[in-house]
């Protein structure tokens, strides 16, 4: 159990981390999320007492870390996998730490088995991979099998069978009772791994709920509806209906139409009513992807900027209905990430991006997000 | 975690990294082999110097000489010893490990300054027998007044410009920046003001000019520039000088953010 209590930490005039409260219980596997730059190393650093917060506490099993007896015992952690003598062997590097608390050297060798890197334990660890790297950092967090465990962004630079072990590991982990939190900004993973999730923009916390939960609250799944043919005429009245019906649409590039806020049965109805065949009508399940982008939009600091070259390509005329054809939603990967309007955001009947700027702004930070708390 | 476990762990650190082994190494190397070579040469000429010189001949200094450069090695591996957990990030992995940050620095100090010393005491004992093979007729023996004292003292310097180096990386957490203000500190800085009348006064007090009297058995009366103190106060001043750095380094382990 880690309980972090107003916790507070600032570089200078820099707030890193922000007023944060949470717990993270036993036997859940519990995900860290944030934006570059939100302060997620700045707060597992702080559970670990190397970092001295400007405010606030945090402890572990009720005690703060640098009280705790048998540190290793308790507590294990990955923070950052390069921290490490480049010069040593991994095995003696290991080791070195391992006898700080009477750890067998036995051990040592387990855990370099249960990482994989017992073929590489007597190499220098200046030449390992990336993914190398954090396993030995895995290891190093498994060495005094703790009750709680941190790990600040393990599958950085693992290969897909590292990843999957990782994932197995953490839900492993949990399951025998241990407490486990996890920071990560692969998202597909993290709804895979974590029961629970804490999350956190510019220091604050923004949610701290169960993963299906947070999908839900932050998230709208929608329709893909396709009328037959390309026939122009029928995808407007069929979008003039599902407008008039109460939902949202969009248009995407290939000419189906992007539905919010109706049933796929009412969708179907409507389509009937005013003649229209579809070819298309699927339902399109929210991920975790899109429910963090949501919430975290506005807490995003270091977004990229618009290419210049974008200004180079002129913006359709504005005043054309969504599924004209020119008008398009963004573009997206086959199921990459579109983030539905915020509920109630501006209101409009349609919701067409009034401009190239709002457009992208879809994708980076919205100016009127009811999410935001700040 | 107890003591005993740290020290075990940071004697694993530190036989385990080739730079420390090898700047010790090199301490003792170029210690013996320098002062071999100056025995030699002042063998061979010593009926040439004039008569001043020959009097005042410390027979006892001139065979471990050779520290004066043999203690840029040792520097460089007080400052590597505590230097590379902060370049490589180790800090935060040995202090995930020892919460009490008190231990993890005495037993760091402990186990580096007990290493610095034992290479020492061998260097200094080899590097004494060695130069008074070479000096002939004109060696001395172990046995006279004062010889014991500078042959031992010579192996505690190396153990305590150790110490002095490992403290002063505390407080600067870089090797780059702490070998910056070393060795200019001890090659430059000090034999310039130490040979200029009107600041040699203040050069007695730095830890490796104050340090070095213990490893002289003449007084070096002819010049009549005797520091204000015996070989003992001398290694006393260095001895404060280290200890003022290992509490500083305390202070910012303590207080900064890892
Ligand atoms: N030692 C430090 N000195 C000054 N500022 C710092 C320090 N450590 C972190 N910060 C600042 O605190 C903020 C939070 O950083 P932190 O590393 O905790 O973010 P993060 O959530 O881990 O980001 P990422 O996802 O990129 O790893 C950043 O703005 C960072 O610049
Ligand atoms: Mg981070």
């Amino acid at each position: 159990m880690i309980e972090a209590v107003g916790l507070t930490k600032r570089f200078g005039a820099k707030t890193a981390v922000d007023q944060l409260s949470f717990q993270v219980r036993p036997g859940h596997v519990t995900g860290f999320l944030g934006p570059n730059g939100s302060g997620k190393s700045t707060t597992m650093r702080m559970i670990l007492g190397l970092d001295q917060p400007t405010s606030g506490q945090v402890t572990i099993n009720g005690r703060p870390f640098r009280e705790l007896g048998n540190a290793q015992r308790n507590v294990g952690a990955l923070l950052d996998a390069k921290a490490v003598h480049g010069g040593r062997r991994a095995r003696t590097h290991l080791l070195s730490i391992a006898q700080l608390s009477g750890i067998p050297e036995k051990r040592v060798d387990e855990v370099l088995a249960v990482v994989g890197l017992q073929d590489v334990a007597r190499r220098r660890t200046k030449g390992f991979s990336l993914g190398m790297g954090q396993r030995l950092g895995i290891a190093t967090a498994l060495l005094g099998d703790p009750r709680v465990l941190l790990f600040d962004e393990p599958v950085n630079g693992l290969d897909p069978e590292g990843i999957l072990w990782v994932r197995n590991l953490m839900r492993q982990l949990a399951s025998e009772g241990r407490t486990v939190f996890v920071s990560s900004h692969l998202m597909s993973e993290m709804a895979l791994t974590a029961d629970h999730l804490i999350v956190i923009g510019r220091g604050r916390l923004l949610a701290d709920m169960g993963t299906q939960e947070f999908i839900a609250h932050n998230s709208a799944g929608f329709a893909r509806v396709r009328a037959a043919g390309n026939d122009q005429d029928g995808r407007k009245a069929l979008a003039a209906a599902l407008t008039a019906a109460g939902g949202r649409v969009l248009q995407e590039p290939d000419g189906a139409l992007r539905v919010t806020g109706l049933e796929l049965p009412h969708i179907s109805d409507l389509a009937h009513g005013v003649g229209v065949r579809l070819w298309e009508l699927s339902p399109h399940r929210a991920s975790l992807e899109e429910a963090y982008m949501r919430m975290t939009q506005s807490s995003v600091e270091y977004t990229s900027t618009e290419d210049p070259r974008a200004e180079l390509w002129e913006p359709d005329p504005l005043a054309l209905p969504a599924w004209e054809d020119g008008a398009a939603a963004p573009e997206v990967p086959q199921d990459g990430f579109f983030a539905p309007p915020p509920p109630g955001a501006g209101g409009k009947p349609f919701l067409m991006p009034g401009s190239a700027a709002e457009l992208a702004g879809t994708a980076g930070t919205a100016p009127n997000n009811p999410e935001d708390t700040r | 975690m107890s003591f005993p476990a740290v020290l075990r762990s940071e004697w694993t650190k530190i036989r385990t990294v080739a730079s420390t082994v090898w700047t010790l190494a090199a301490a003792a190397v170029v210690t013996v082999g320098m002062s071999a070579l100056l025995c030699v040469f002042l063998n061979s000429q010593f009926e040439n110097m004039p008569k001043e010189q020959q009097l005042a001949f410390d027979p006892t200094a001139s065979s471990f000489a050779g520290m004066s450069l043999g203690q840029a090695a040792v520097i460089v591996f007080g400052v590597l010893v505590v230097g590379t957990e902060y370049s490589t990030g180790m800090i935060r992995t040995s202090l995930a490990a020892v919460p009490r940050r008190g231990s993890f620095l005495a037993g760091k100090l402990l186990v580096a300054t007990a290493l610095a010393l034992a290479v020492g005491l061998v260097t200094s004992f080899v590097s004494f027998f060695t130069g008074q093979a070479l000096l002939g007729e004109h060696s001395i023996g172990i046995g006279e007044p004062n010889v014991l004292r500078a042959v031992f003292g010579a192996g505690l310097y190396m153990a305590v410009i150790a110490l002095f180096a490992m403290g002063l990386t505390m407080v600067l957490r870089s090797s780059m920046l702490a070998l910056g203000i070393l060795l200019p500190f001890v090659f430059l800085l000090s034999p310039i003001l130490g040979s200029v009348d009107a600041t040699q006064k203040v050069a007695y007090f730095f830890p490796n000019v104050a340090g070095s009297r213990i490893m002289q058995t003449v007084p070096a009366v002819l010049d009549g520039s005797e520091p204000p103190y015996g070989p003992w106060g001398g290694f006393g001043i260095m001895a404060a000088w280290a200890a003022l750095a290992v509490v500083a380094g305390y202070a910012v382990l303590r207080k900064r953010d890892a």
